[in-house]
């Protein structure tokens, strides 16, 4: 079957099985391989993407379902080549990752949750990444690069999509497109409020 | 961990969905998915054809119908629970979507499905059956619907017919001034299945009395269950009483054994989410403005 997908803000075809998941053509049809395999049923979250800004498991949903939709991969985050998103830089800099392999669903979570909150509250945060297992961490930094990267963004210039709703082509990105952040004093670590 | 071939059809309308299901007895519909792409990725469902339904207007959106309020079959699930008529007039639904699930499968996953579904631990079948819920089918010969009760017959079991698909749930709107929700769960982590789940709804009048109540169980026995506790209305709801009328319902209820919980645990546990739950409701009942206040 043909299916056409927005991914990354870009249109692309490919000739799938209706059995093909949207992870396994945005990994092998694509070559978009930040989004992970893990359980392949929906227990793990590795496989996060956002769907119209929201974060869905695309292993639990086929290609040929998914047709106009706006679909945003980690891919899509980094502002370029080589550069990361404030919450990619947050994740470094909190050492918020160990294997990576549960990184980009926990960043695309997290990017979905400071899309809609500015402040948002340890509960919030918690919840927000409560369908995304990570076997390394122990979750304390993770939770606490979401707030480093949550402090960052209010404190930058970027031009916070606050009118931007789920669903909005601009909704995947805090590239510089939008504004990106200035880094002067925000640079150095801030206390963060556990 | 991948499914097996089938076909994928994504129908035009309710008519021709319903004509596509009555046509081949192993074709499933799919709405969000959330509990059928597992399953068809372990391979306990091999459907010959997906019949889409997600995107058809018919089964969309939330309306007031009289004293119910009407959610269409692909209501996604967050949809539901940030949707302010939902919150004002189903305050029960309100309350356990945040416990459906975790925010990705709720993104997707709809009220029809949790409902079409019928797993034992799930929480808006438990709504539904607590509530006294009108189930809306489409069917080939046009809309039909059954009492929520009657819908569920056991463990991921309904009575809807090859043909049919849940167009609607109907849920009964309280009129009362005062009413509170309690609802309590159990389970492993939050957002996994239910041991033991209590959801109560009641209504008072001025003086603090119980004029209407409502209990159910999930998690339990092979289904969502209500349970009478009529004996306690016109009480203050005082702990006394709760007890008493639980368990004179609870203690001989049907319970399920399996790896994660033995039936005697599940029972226990649920007498007392029970009691909590109705506390929950009568506090927050207690807490609602009287008629004339501000």
């Amino acid at each position: 079957m043909k299916v056409e997908l927005r991914v990354n803000g870009v249109s692309r075809t490919a000739d799938v099985e209706p059995r093909k998941t949207l992870l396994d053509t945005l990994r092998e049809n694509f070559l978009l391989n930040g989004a992970h395999a893990g359980c392949e049923h929906g227990v793990c979250g590795a496989c996060t993407v956002l769907v119209d800004g929201e974060p869905v498991r695309s292993c639990l949903m086929f290609a040929v379902q998914a047709d106009g939709y706006e679909i945003t991969t980690i891919e899509g985050l980094a502002p370029a080549p080589g550069e990361l998103s404030v919450i990619q830089d947050a994740f470094c800099e909190t050492h918020g990752l160990q294997c990576g392999y549960c990184t980009p669903g926990m960043i695309l979570s997290a990017h979905a949750l400071l899309q809609h909150t500015q402040t948002p509250s340890r509960e919030e945060i918690v919840e927000a990444i409560s369908g995304n297992i990570c076997r390394c961490t122990g979750y304390g930094q993770i939770v606490e690069a979401v707030q480093f990267a949550a402090d960052r963004l209010q404190k930058s210039n970027v031009l916070r999509p606050k009118h931007l709703r789920p669903g909005h082509p601009g909704a995947g990105h805090d590239g510089p497109e939008e504004g990106i952040l200035e880094p002067a004093e925000t640079d150095a670590p801030t206390e963060i409020v556990r | 961990m991948k499914p097996a071939p089938f076909e994928y059809i994504r129908p035009q309308s309710l008519a021709e969905a319903c004509v596509l299901l009555a046509g081949d007895e192993d074709a499933r519909a799919i709405a969000g998915g959330q509990t059928l792409v597992p399953m068809l990725a372990m391979r306990l469902a091999r459907p010959t054809k997906l019949i889409d339904i997600m995107r058809l207007p018919e089964l969309a959106g939330i309306r007031p119908e009289g004293d119910a309020l009407v959610v269409g079959a692909t209501t996604r699930q967050v949809v539901a629970d940030q949707d302010p008529l939902v919150h004002a007039q189903v305050p029960a639904l309100a309350r356990v979507l945040p416990w459906v699930g975790h925010p990705p499968t709720r993104n997707r996953g709809t009220v029809g499905g949790s409902i079409a579904n019928a797993d034992p631990s799930a929480e808006i079948p438990l709504v539904a059956v607590t509530l006294g819920a009108e189930i809306m089918l489409a069917t080939p010969d046009g809309p039909s619907s059954m009492p929520a009760d009657d819908f569920f017959i056991g463990p991921m079991l309904t009575t809807i017919a090859p043909g049919e698909c849940v167009s609607a749930v109907k849920f009964p709107v309280w009129r009362h001034e005062r009413i509170g929700v309690g609802f309590f769960e159990v389970s492993a982590r939050k957002s996994d299945f239910a041991f033991a789940s209590a959801l109560a709804q009641v209504a008072l009048d001025e003086d603090g009395c119980c004029v209407n109540i409502v209990l159910g169980v999930g998690g339990v026995g092979d289904r969502a269950l209500r349970l009478d506790v009529s004996p306690l209305l016109g009480t203050r709801l005082d702990a006394a009483s709760v007890t008493e009328a639980v368990h004179a319902v609870a203690s001989e209820m049907d319970a399920s054994s399996d790896l994660h919980a033995s039936a005697s645990y599940r029972r226990r546990v649920a007498i007392t989410l029970a009691r909590r739950a109705i506390e929950q409701a009568r506090t927050e009942a207690g807490t609602r403005p009287l008629k004339g206040a501000a």
